[in-house]
């Protein structure tokens, strides 16, 4: 298809207009333009990949030579590979459900053109980085969805706690960006290019598995993806980025940005598999990461950060199957989870549109009956979530889980890990579907969602249900994965778990067979529900290791030491000014008098020198 | 050397006494008049130094040097008196103890 360069221009021209007309658009030109560009875009992603999945060969498109300094020639250029399309697909189809619903979700809103603009370039941003023919396109497009989620999290900036949140975002994913910049430096000095491709087999000469060059540039580059991907140790900033609008974080902080770095990994992953320590790593940083955040979710009682966490933990599950090599697992995971988070958000977004802007899941509940496409949303995208048998989520998890089990050593290890998590994600979920929607209510909705709210959730629910038929075109793209050939027990428990953790939700807050209120009084319950609630306390031991000794180091380089010397200089200068002024009385008198005694001492200096 | 005929010493000793009295009356007196006065006191004292000298060697410097403090004792006058016509009229004093506005 001639026309790729337009998936990217559709949207980047379309926030270009929105910008340019500063607000002074119409409402419904701007949800026309706003939506109708990525529409637009879905529609050509669909016909290429129907193009794609019929021949199933790789497109090169070089627009123009970016810029040419020497050796380094990087190029707009596009390839465009299975895993391309799959990542196409999921931006423009899913980013399009989100901008439609958005229409409706940001109407009242005054600045909803700025919204869309946001967002429209938020997904051309987003397109360029999975399109790009090299990490240095990727790279702009990497720090152009950077700082469309700053632009998005702060999008309400009147509140100052936005625009910390916004902030934060920006900073913490700076910190992983630029090991990512460094890691490109190095790439280019030592293979001399950075399209992918022909660096992929550069490095496959000129390094051998396990030598420390690649070691160090992968280690760089999953510095990029951890920053961006929101995994442990830069993941803090996920939970605050709930400061924006709730499609926001259904398209950002859920779908597609945040699996940016789970991209990376798998674009470059010929580096990564000369690097034995860093895939390992991966998958560690992934397990733990999934573990922490899944037990954090267990005790947030704000919606959005309920799901913010289970977005941390379900990237975590991404970069456990990168770890241990089940690349296409993780990408299909990446998929699914797209689906199936982006309706959570979205449904949530529907409970707090209707509750008017209430957050707390406590002063929710009953909503079962008396929001029924939203609660009918929830259930399968939290059945999708803790990979109950037969949703998407199911055949996803499944597999990398099976995945994890097969490597020799820490397999084992892994997966029990994994499984640990699942079972908590299962209890975390119908927690959320259970305090909300069943029980008592204490809020009454206001309002009921529109077709623009319902149609993107009931068409995510399709997807969410039966997105595990989807068999993505990653065949040519990673290396044939081994099948698992894991003994039929080990298949049970990975089925039986989430369902586990299910009837342990039911026990705990619907039935009340069990108390939660026994279990949290004790000190140790309290304490570890206080610990989760905090997100383990991360952000404090952040605050005391590296904001506040910035801090108390930025106060004390303001008073300037080495100014110090000069300033003393100036301040003798002063000191002896004054003193002299002394002199300067202003007495006519005291002049004449004073040059009197100056001329008798002079006089007498010479008389006593003469004789 | 004809006339009267005056000892230089007397004549030094008068010179001095008379510029010790101007420079009493510069350093002693607040109001301006006076110590313009007292400056011309002391113009003359020095005056007199020099016309003593120039008779005493029988020179004419003495009396060119005299008439040149002459002119610049009038001059000095009349910028004086100018001045003291503003002080007058911004102070409305003459004390110069009051115009000390140059006060560092």
């Amino acid at each position: 298809m001639a026309g790729v360069w337009l998936i990217p221009l559709l949207p980047l021209a379309s926030a270009l207009l929105l910008i340019l007309s500063t607000g002074k658009m119409p409402r419904q030109l701007v949800a026309l333009l706003g939506a109708g560009s990525v529409g637009l875009a879905a529609i050509c992603v669909a016909l290429l990949a129907r193009d794609f999945l019929a021949d199933g060969e790789v497109r090169q498109l070089t627009l123009w030579t970016w810029l040419a300094v020497g050796e380094f020639t990087p190029r707009i250029a596009f390839y465009i590979d299975g895993l391309t399309v799959v990542m196409m697909s999921v931006i423009t189809g899913v980013g399009f459900l989100i901008h439609l619903y958005s229409i409706e979700f940001m109407w009242d809103d005054e600045s909803i053109c700025r919204y869309f603009a946001y967002m429209n370039l938020f997904v051309a941003a987003m397109l360029v980085l999975v399109m790009a023919d090299n990490l240095l396109l990727l790279y702009l497009g990497w720090e152009g969805v950077g700082l469309c989620s700053y632009l998005l999290v702060g999008f309400w900036y009147r509140d100052p706690a936005n625009g910390r949140a916004a902030r934060k975002a920006f900073i913490v994913t700076r910190v992983g960006d630029t090991a990512m910049a460094l890691g490109l430096f190095l790439l280019f000095t030592e293979l001399g290019t950075l399209d992918i491709q022909p660096m992929l087999v550069a490095a496959n000469s000129h390094w051998q598995v396990g030598d420390s060059l690649p070691i160090l540039a992968t280690a760089l580059l999953l510095g990029g993806a951890v920053g961006k991907s929101a995994q442990l140790p830069l993941h803090t900033w996920l939970p605050d980025a709930m400061a924006g609008p709730t499609p926001v974080s259904a398209l950002i902080h859920a779908a597609t940005m945040v699996t940016a770095g789970v991209y990376l990994i798998a674009r470059t992953f010929g580096l990564f598999l000369l690097a034995p320590p860093t895939q390992e790593a991966v998958a560690w940083i992934g397990l733990l990461t999934l573990l922490l955040a899944a037990f954090a979710a267990l005790a947030q009682s704000d919606i959005k950060r309920i799901l913010a966490y289970s977005t941390i933990s379900q990237i975590g599950y991404m970069f456990l199957a990168l770890g241990v090599g089940a690349y296409a697992s993780g990408i299909f995971h990446l998929v699914t989870h797209a689906f199936f988070k982006a309706l959570l958000f979205l449904a949530a977004g529907a409970v707090i549109h209707c509750l008017h802007h209430e957050h707390n899941i406590f002063r929710m509940g009953g909503l079962r009956t008396r929001l029924p496409v939203i609660f009918w949303s929830f259930l399968i995208g939290s059945a999708a979530l803790a990979a109950l048998p037969f949703t998407s989520g199911f055949y996803s998890k499944d597999a990398i889980l099976l995945s994890a089990w097969e490597i020799p050593g820490i397999g084992p290890w892994l997966w029990a890990g994994g499984l640990l998590g699942a079972m908590l994600t299962g209890i975390y979920s119908f927690r959320l579907v259970f305090v909300v929607f069943f029980g008592s209510a204490h809020t009454e909705p206001d309002r009921q969602p529109g077709w623009k709210m319902a149609t993107p959730l009931i068409v995510l629910c399709v997807l969410s249900l039966l997105g595990g038929l989807l068999v993505l075109p990653l065949s040519g793209v990673f290396p044939p994965a081994a099948h698992p050939a894991a003994s039929h027990a080990v298949e049970y428990i990975s089925i039986g778990t989430p369902l586990l953790g299910l009837l342990l939700a039911y026990l705990l807050f619907l039935g009340r067979q069990l108390s939660i209120d026994t279990l949290a009084d004790g000190p140790l319950g309290r304490g570890l529900s206080d610990l989760w609630l905090k997100g383990w306390r991360i952000d404090q031991l952040y605050d005391a290791v590296w904001v506040r000794p910035y801090l108390g180091l930025s106060h004390w380089w303001r008073n300037e030491p080495v100014d110090r010397i000069y300033n003393a200089l100036v301040s003798l200068c002063q000191w002896a000014h004054h003193r002299l002024c002394a002199l300067q009385t202003g007495q006519l008198r005291w002049y004449a008098t004073s040059m009197v005694f100056g001329l008798v001492l002079l006089v007498a200096i010479m008389l006593r020198n003469a004789t | 050397m004809s006339g009267l005929q005056i000892p230089m010493e007397h004549v030094l000793a008068l010179a001095g006494l008379l510029f010790s009295c101007g420079l009493m009356g510069l350093m002693l007196r607040r109001n301006i008049i006076f110590m313009l006065m007292s400056l011309e006191v002391m113009l003359n004292a020095v005056a007199l130094a020099f016309v003593a000298a120039g008779a005493q060697w029988g020179q004419a410097d003495g009396q060119i040097i005299f008439l040149l403090i002459l002119s610049v004792a009038a001059a000095e006058v009349a910028v004086g008196l100018g001045l003291v016509l503003q002080i007058q009229r911004r102070f409305k004093t003459l004390d110069m103890d009051q115009a000390r506005r140059l006060r560092g």
